[in-house]
């Protein structure tokens, strides 16, 4: 079996990990940026997190030939501070030629506040000016089909956006529709407590379609799994579905995707 | 936007053997149930059962037993905020699980 996280925080997890989603098929990674658990306290923080998502990550991945890739942004949980936010969306466009920057992301929304609107609405020029992909995050629990509402609204209005280069995250089944409805990607994040278990999630395909959609784990330093993919492989084929249709939504969708930015490649190969 | 709005995928042809569904999920879920009994009678053991969470998980058990489909949206969507406009000021950062009505 083959797949692809392509959304985990991997510089909250251990080496181990980085093993044993080799061991269990994984042939790339991507990370987006996020919260670090704490606020960082000037622009100097985040230019050294860029640092390790572009240089030290990949590295450690290397070791057990995983390539990595990752999106840059100032996450939504950050982004009440304005003048933080602009110094670091200011920062960004020098970063977007590294070899293994995939995009913009996972912008978004957390509290669905009025500053978390401007600094998304900033990301959002701001992809659409250098052409980037863009890794959306939707926010948690009550707050989640409000935001998701929100943040697919500013960015149907937006003129420059491409649905089909947008991947809305962590939807659950009272959002999926409408992020499809609207030609956008949509991620199912597996997560032990919140978002989707394994099994909702093969639900939402079977109700969906696989044709927009892809699993991650969004393992980070809280509750997670880094091997909830494979987990959610092993409930597709408990169901009784085909190796090639679990190839489709864990491997060729991601590789679909991604693939859009030229950079994305497996093997040293460009993927698709 | 620059592309016309596109329809969900087709749904996806259910495998053939069917009774499987239930033999694989029925135990875990009948435990997931459980837990939720056990809660409830513990959250009004302990005397808080007026709480907020406690008053919309109570409310969101209705589509448990209604007869309709979706059940799952249904209830994500009753713990939901009904607004539609973003907050002027941030709570804080982490979010409860089930809206709180204004003086709740
Ligand atoms: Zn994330």
């Amino acid at each position: 079996m083959r797949y692809i996280e392509p959304h985990g925080h991997m510089v909250s997890r251990t080496t181990d990990d980085y093993q044993a989603m080799v061991i269990a098929g994984c042939q790339a990674v991507c990370e987006p940026a996020f919260w670090a658990g704490y606020d960082r306290t000037s622009v100097d923080g985040f230019r050294d997190y860029f640092r390790q998502l572009t240089d030290y990550e990949p590295a450690r991945a290397a070791k057990y030939r995983l390539p990595h890739y990752c999106w840059l942004c100032i996450n939504p949980k950050e982004a009440e501070d304005m003048a933080l936010a602009k110094d670091v969306i200011d920062l960004i466009p020098s970063l977007l030629d590294k070899p293994t920057v995939l995009g913009i992301g996972e912008i978004g929304l957390n509290r669905n506040t009025r500053n978390e609107m401007k600094v998304l609405e900033m990301h959002i020029d701001l992809a659409v000016k250098h052409n980037q992909l863009i890794l959306v995050h939707t926010p948690h629990l009550e707050d989640k089909l409000k935001g998701t509402r929100l943040i697919s609204d500013v960015l149907k209005s937006h003129s420059g956006v491409n649905p089909g280069r947008v991947i809305i995250d962590h939807v659950e089944e009272h959002t999926i529709k409408r992020v499809l409805d609207q030609g956008f990607w949509a991620g199912i994040t597996l997560y032990p407590d919140s978002k989707s278990s394994p099994p909702r999630a093969v639900d939402m395909i079977e109700i969906c379609g696989r044709e927009r959609i892809w699993m991650n784990s969004a393992c980070d330093w809280g509750h997670s799994d880094p091997l909830s993919v494979p987990k959610a492989c092993l409930e597709m084929r408990a169901r009784g579905y085909s190796a090639e249709f679990i190839d489709q939504v864990v491997y060729q969708n991601p590789v679909r995707f991604l693939s859009q930015c030229p950079k994305f490649k497996l093997g040293g190969q460009p993927a698709g | 936007m620059s592309s016309a709005a596109q329809s969900p995928g087709a749904p996806v042809d259910l495998p053939a053997d069917r009774q499987k569904i239930v033999d694989l999920g029925f135990v875990p879920v009948r435990a997931k149930l459980i837990e939720v009994a056990a809660f409830l009678d513990r959250v009004e053991r302990y005397g808080v059962a007026s709480d907020y969470r406690c008053v919309a998980m109570r409310a969101a058990l209705s589509a448990l037993a209604d007869g309709k489909p979706e059940r799952a949206r249904r209830i994500l969507e009753s713990f939901s905020d009904p607004t539609t406009e973003p907050d002027a000021v941030s709570t804080g950062k982490a979010a409860y699980g089930a809206y709180r009505p204004p003086g709740a």
